[in-house]
């Protein structure tokens, strides 16, 4: 049974998806419809989720100097179990569409600047007091105050006011903004008791699961909250993450049965570990990170779109993502944006490697001579290699590139956004208009490619403000046409989250991208087998 | 009785002088290095302002020498101060690490030196004979592959495949003492084999280098059994030496396995280190080195201690 079945199956089962629409589905993969019925059902019994048990996590990403202030979280570890502990307002479900936490509905007005977010009522948070709007409003509060080191400021900045009216908060923004529920949904933007203006640290939030136990870099442990509002999540009683940071130790820690579920299994020894161990799946989800080359467009060569083209062509996607990413990855289109983003324009056809018309663009700019590249390993894994294979892709087309490497300590304030072409990474925005407005449009803090168009900034404001879905599609879509023909961006591939669990012990896996374990959540949503 | 008195305090004073001379070395070291640690707090995006309220917080306004003399004032009143990056209390975060860097320590020092100086009389009793040739071999083979290698290999046959031992380390509060035991297998037998080629190898060079002695031509003459006499004659004498080499890996034991401590994800002082030294989080780098320091001196006194009682000639200098 392929993939796609499986996890149609798995919808159908928990109602995500009515059985008709599954029997058409199933048959559109070709699939007769007695073997989808038996299909449904064997789906139906595996997915009645079983409670109780315990649940035991490797993690890679945690370190000693980890906090519980939700603000300051900026690693894999406190985003996992931040994402168990603590409840947004929203959620980003698996398939880019919004998932209501503690909003109960959400809107807008006509122009998208003012939203209402209702306030789920009957939440109480780990400590027995009761969840109010005022909460929510403090807790926003706090991330957008200037002095703020919240991960969440740049998200905050957009909003003009906030308010408490009722059981509902209402936030006012500067400019029309569609995608406010996404932003909401950002893991830094936990709700806690006053805002966690009190104690920032105090680890008291509405989540699923209380933390037990918090030792920094080390374990954390957490039981089930009781008096959870949702009780289709949060199946185990108790759940220990022990942070790993040696990929070996998580990969023998899940062999030996010590842990059922790790992460960031390194793309070199996923393949072996799938084969050695039988119980083990594993899995990759596509993220929103990628690796790129950057050309500054007002800098000399790199102002000419004809040397920009000759470039882009000339570069061996396929060849990248098998060889640096060990097949983990998906090819990029020279936009800084993927399927993983809500409202990705899926139309536009994928730039492939053409040493030819690479060397037509390259004679047609009239450059002539070497081009030089900066690249350090610091700037991603892999990065020095994939500058050389980049070289030797561009060679065949007849372009010469200069690899320059340079050492990791400085390169993001000595070379990064400084020099014309150098490689470098992003790791996603939550929604296209923030990864075109943090690094793309004329304004930017970031922008790395020096990309400068008053016709693309306008279209991307206009998107922001946009309702109509549709409309906001065609638009969205024309700025990726602008980015992959006219951009500075390389973009040859985007990462994934592999990870891995035992199939013996866990159950009620399934695709959810964008994020490490099914968005933080796999802890919450999984079962024991 | 009060020579040796005398010596002992000579020692233990001019190891303190030694704490207070390591301290300014640490404490000038975690200063030059390049950057400034309210920058490293507050990252890039700092305001001038912010910047000048948290250096004027951490008192980073003053001369070096006066921030000096307040950090060793707080270590000596036990004020290891807060950690930069989280705010924790140092002293406490310490503590639970060292108990447990030092369980680990205790634990393996307990198996690997009698068990070396054991092996070492062996291997002394059947000189070039074959139990002393695999002893050497064995222990000169673990002490050339590299803790990490070692770790994983052990892993791979004793938690992967047999399910003997646990292949995480990781203990905490509440667990009992026979269950903390269990998890720390692993690393012990690797920190086992580890220190074990030096203290056994010095053992026997030190005993071997007695076997010429008249004394224990004596003795043989006199009949007695062979191992008898080099664990009743000749050891005693060589003691010196072993103490001394005993200490380095005790030293080694508490200071130098933070690669061992990472591959079993074992919580102690050196990735707690490792860790606060990446955030630039000075005040916890200064404790570390500071205990650091402490662990080897103390150490390396106590040996110097225990030569001079065992030896009566060094209690006479010529």
């Amino acid at each position: 049974m392929n993939d796609e079945l499986r996890y149609l199956a798995a919808r159908a089962a928990t109602g995500g998806l009515s059985r008709r629409a599954f029997l058409g589905r199933a048959a559109a993969l070709g699939v007769t419809t007695i073997a989808a019925g038996t299909m449904l059902s064997d789906a139906a019994r595996a997915a009645e989720p079983k409670k109780g048990g315990s649940l035991t996590m490797g993690l890679g990403g945690g370190n000693s100097t980890d906090t519980l202030d939700p603000a300051l979280a900026a690693s894999q570890v406190p985003f996992v179990y931040l994402m168990t502990a603590g409840d947004r307002l929203t959620d980003v479900g698996p398939k880019n569409e919004i998932v209501m936490n503690l909003a109960e509905e959400v809107s807008s007005d006509k122009e998208a600047k003012t939203w209402t977010f209702k306030i789920r009522k009957g939440v109480k948070f780990h400590n027995g007091k009761d969840l109010t709007p005022d909460d929510v409003h403090k807790t926003m509060l706090r991330h957008s105050d200037k002095d703020s080191k919240s991960g969440a400021l740049g998200i905050m900045k957009g909003i003009e006011s906030m308010k408490v009216d009722g059981d509902n908060f209402v936030v006012t923004l500067h400019s029309p903004n569609a995608d406010l529920p996404f932003l909401m949904a950002d893991y830094h933007l936990i709700i806690q008791p006053n805002g966690g203006m009190d104690k920032p640290d105090a680890g008291i939030f509405t989540g699923p699961y209380k933390i037990d136990n918090f030792e920094p870099g080390v374990r954390i442990t957490f039981s089930k909250n009781k008096d959870y509002w949702n009780e289709k999540v949060g199946h185990y009683d108790n759940i220990v993450m022990l942070v790993i940071n040696d990929a070996t130790a998580r990969n023998a820690a899940l062999q030996s049965g010590q842990v059922q579920m790790v992460n960031s299994v390194d793309p070199k020894t996923a393949n072996l570990l799938k084969r050695v161990a039988k119980n083990v799946d594993v899995t990759a989800a596509s993220g929103r990170g990628f690796y790129c080359f950057n050309m500054f467009c007002d800098t000399k060569p790199f102002e000419n779109n004809d040397l920009r083209m000759a470039l882009k062509l000339a570069i061996d996607r396929e060849e990248l993502v098998k060889k640096i990413l060990a097949g983990y990855g998906s090819v990029g289109n020279d936009m800084p944006v993927n399927k993983a983003y809500p409202l990705f324009p899926t139309d536009i056809p994928q730039r492939s490697y053409d040493p030819d018309k690479a060397k037509h663009h390259f004679k047609k700019s009239g450059h002539d001579g070497p081009i030089t590249l900066l690249t350090a390993d610091g700037a991603f894994a892999g990065a020095v290699d994939a500058a050389q294979l980049f070289q030797q892709s561009a060679a065949k087309a007849g372009i010469t590139i200069d690899v320059k490497r340079q050492p990791n300590d400085g390169y993001w304030t000595d070379v990064w956004n400084k020099k014309p072409f150098s490689a470098s990474y992003w790791g996603g925005r939550p929604t296209q208009d923030q990864m075109y407005s943090t690094a793309y449009i004329s304004s930017a803090d970031w922008n790395d490619t020096r990309f400068k168009d008053p016709k693309f900034d306008k279209i991307i404001v206009e998107a922001r403000g946009e309702l109509d879905k549709s409309k906001r599609e065609q638009l969205y879509h024309e700025a990726g046409m602008m980015m992959r023909d006219q951009g500075g961006l390389i973009n040859p591939m985007f990462n994934q989250f592999v990870n891995a669990h035992d199939k013996s012990k866990v159950a009620g896996w399934f695709e959810y991208p964008n994020q490490d374990l099914m968005n933080g959540l796999a802890g919450v949503l999984c079962w024991q087998a | 009785m009060n020579t040796l008195l005398k010596l002992v305090v000579q020692r233990v004073a001019l190891g303190i002088l030694l704490l207070f001379a390591a301290s300014i070395l640490i404490f000038v070291g975690t200063n030059i290095l390049p950057g400034d640690v309210a920058q490293a707090v507050l990252g890039q995006s700092a305001t001038p302002q912010a910047l000048a309220n948290l250096r004027a917080e951490l008192g980073l306004d003053q001369p070096a020498y006066i921030r000096y003399f307040e950090w060793l004032a707080g270590v000596l009143h036990g004020d290891l101060g807060k950690s930069l990056t989280n705010g924790q209390d140092i002293a406490a975060a310490i503590g639970q690490r060292l108990s447990n860097t030092l369980f680990l320590a205790a634990v393996s020092a307990i198996i690997a030196v009698p068990l070396a100086i054991t092996l070492g009389l062996i291997a002394v009793r059947y000189r070039d004979r074959w139990p002393d040739k695999v002893i050497s071999a064995v222990t000169l083979a673990s002490v050339s592959v590299p803790e990490f290698l070692l770790g994983y290999i052990l892993m791979y046959f004793l938690a992967v495949q047999f399910h003997i031992a646990p292949s995480v380390s990781t203990i905490y509060p509440g667990m009992s003492f026979w269950a903390k035991l269990h998890a720390i297998t692993l690393p012990v037998i690797v920190l086992v084999l580890v220190v074990q080629g030096q203290m056994m190898r010095m053992t026997r060079a030190a005993v071997l280098n007695l076997m010429q002695s008249a004394y224990i031509e004596t003795a043989e003459l006199k009949g007695l059994r062979p191992f008898l006499i080099i664990a009743r004659h000749a050891f005693p004498n060589a003691i010196s030496p072993v103490i001394n080499v005993v200490m380095i890996n005790l030293a080694y034991l508490v200071v130098g396995i933070v690669v061992t401590e990472v591959v079993f994800v074992y919580p102690g002082m050196g990735q707690y280190l490792v860790d606060h030294v990446s955030k630039r989080d000075v005040p916890v780098v200064q404790a570390c080195g500071l205990i650091f320091a402490a662990v080897y001196i103390g150490l390396n006194m106590l040996a110097d201690v225990i030569s001079i009682l065992a030896n009566p000639r060094l209690r006479h200098p010529k």
